[in-house]
């Protein structure tokens, strides 16, 4: 057990050079490898993070973007119930409107109907009664009716007051046209004497005449001057009837058993 | 029986000596530095690296945790010459495993040396960290009462070191010869194993070892430069 003072030199300098080879040959390169892995290693890491950072900012954006869509959606769905019920209300506002102009409008007709089938059941009243008078007059007395009803015609003319007179006079002094006689039935030249003598008569002054006929009148006469009417008519004295006996009581009045006085002036 | 292979001389001329310590160390250094060389020649720096760079580089991270965890902060600065150390104990020891292989260890010439070179490595790095004031001071802590006590320190525990390392590796040789030549069969081969294990941890018990002793003349300096830094 001794010590090689050479061996011991030379060692020292195999350990100084072992020591300098082994760092150029393996420490460096390996801490060196080591290092840049390290670095890759990190730069990856960041470069993920930084990934999974945008990833995050866009599943924020588009979760965002989402809700956006989602609350845009609903007030998009409100609106369009809101608009919706509106239009609901306004459709069914219009067609109870229409519906109540269509009752209006029927009720109307019917009330039309009515008055038609009124009309029509008292025209055909008063041909009958026209007719059965007509008859009964020509079997027992042998009196026709145009012939009584031109003599009840003149024989009102004449017993009319002087209240009833004036404004047919009036009427007639205001403008001296032709008067205007309408019938229901041709008037015999006997019979148009007769009523030209009443109203000259009334009137104090022979007038000028003008004969028409008429079928509504139904046997009955009116008499024309400057818009002032004298008429008596069958018709007339159905109507008068007719509201004689829908009255409650029954109870008739002379004045509208046939004869009425008209003033319709224009 | 040779009891150091400092005695087997192939070549000699004067004072100059080629023995087998010496051939043997050559040898070991050319397997080291070759081996490498050629591991070394192509590292890769991405995930997929061979077993061999896989294995340096496992030594050679485990190397630099010892020193960090030791208290060097900067292992890459020690690990040159602790990492040499430690590589070249461990593979002249495990070296036992050839028949007929006579570690250089084994020789007090070779452990005197590495003794000398952390002998001379502790003053080299605590000059090149804190000057040559800051080094010398380090010998009159704490107090210059104990600057003869720590210069006997400084030669003792190298003389500590180098005998250490001489007398384990030198007895489990001679252990093995003895017993070979009283039972030649299983025997020596348990011993062997034994002397494998002993080899490693005398390899990391030297350069841990020297490693403190950095430490020593390194660290208390850190701390200074350190505050000083922070304020």
């Amino acid at each position: 057990m001794h010590i090689n003072w050479f061996t011991v030199i030379a060692q020292a300098l195999n350990f100084i050079l072992l020591v300098w080879l082994m760092k150029r040959f393996l420490y460096t390169p390996i801490l060196d490898a080591i290092d840049q892995r390290e670095q890759k290693i990190k730069a990856e890491l960041s470069e993920a993070n930084a990934q999974k950072a945008d990833a995050q900012k866009e599943k924020d954006a588009f979760q965002q973007k989402n809700k956006d869509f989602d609350q845009q959606k609903k007030a998009l769905m409100d609106m369009a119930v809101d608009q919706v019920q509106t239009e609901r209300r306004t459709l069914l506002e219009a067609a109870r409107q229409e519906a109540e102009g269509l009752q209006v409008k029927q009720q109307k007709l019917m009330k039309e109907a009515q008055h038609n089938l009124q009309n029509d059941i008292a025209g055909k009243a008063r041909q009958a009664v026209f007719s059965i008078t007509k008859k009964a007059l020509a079997n027992l007395a042998s009196v026709g009716l145009e012939d009584q009803t031109v003599a009840v015609f003149t024989e009102r003319l004449h017993h009319l007051s002087p209240v009833e007179k004036q404004p047919f006079i009036d009427a007639f002094q205001s403008d001296k046209k032709p008067i205007e006689v309408q019938s229901a039935f041709e008037l015999t030249v006997k019979q148009q004497a007769a009523i030209k003598t009443a109203v000259t008569n009334l009137l104090g002054l022979e007038p000028d005449f003008v004969f028409k006929t008429n079928a509504d009148l139904i046997s009955g006469i009116d008499l024309q001057s400057n818009g002032f009417k004298l008429a008596w008519s069958v018709s007339d004295y159905l109507t008068a009837l007719e509201k004689s006996s829908s009255s409650p009581n029954g109870t008739t009045k002379s004045k509208e058993k046939g004869e009425t006085i008209q003033h319709a002036v224009n | 029986m040779n009891f150091s292979s400092d005695q087997v001389i192939f070549w000699q001329y004067s004072f100059v000596t080629i023995n087998l310590t010496l051939v043997t160390t050559w040898g070991i250094m050319l397997f080291m530095v070759v081996g490498s060389a050629l591991i070394t020649r192509n590292l890769k720096t991405g995930l997929h690296i061979s077993r061999w760079q896989c294995a340096l580089e496992l030594i050679v991270t485990g190397i630099n945790t010892q020193i960090e965890e030791v208290g060097l902060s900067k292992p890459s600065t020690y690990i040159g010459f602790i990492g040499t150390l430690f590589l070249f104990i461990a593979i002249a020891n495990t070296g036992i495993i050839f028949p007929g292989y006579q570690p250089p260890t084994g020789s007090l010439s070779t452990t005197v040396a590495l003794s000398l070179c952390v002998f001379l490595a502790v003053p080299f790095f605590g000059v090149k960290k804190t000057g040559v004031l800051g080094y010398l001071k380090t010998y009159l802590e704490p107090t210059f009462i104990m600057l003869p006590f720590n210069i006997i320190s400084d030669i003792t525990r190298t003389l500590a070191l180098a005998v250490r390392l001489f007398g384990n590796i030198m007895s489990g040789g001679m252990i093995v010869g003895i017993l070979l030549s009283i039972s030649p069969l299983v025997f020596p081969v348990l011993m062997n194993l034994l002397g494998l294990l002993t080899g490693l941890v005398q390899a990391y018990i030297f350069s841990i070892l020297a490693t403190v002793y950095i430490v020593a003349v390194v660290s208390k300096p850190d701390k200074q430069v350190q505050s000083v830094e922070n304020q």
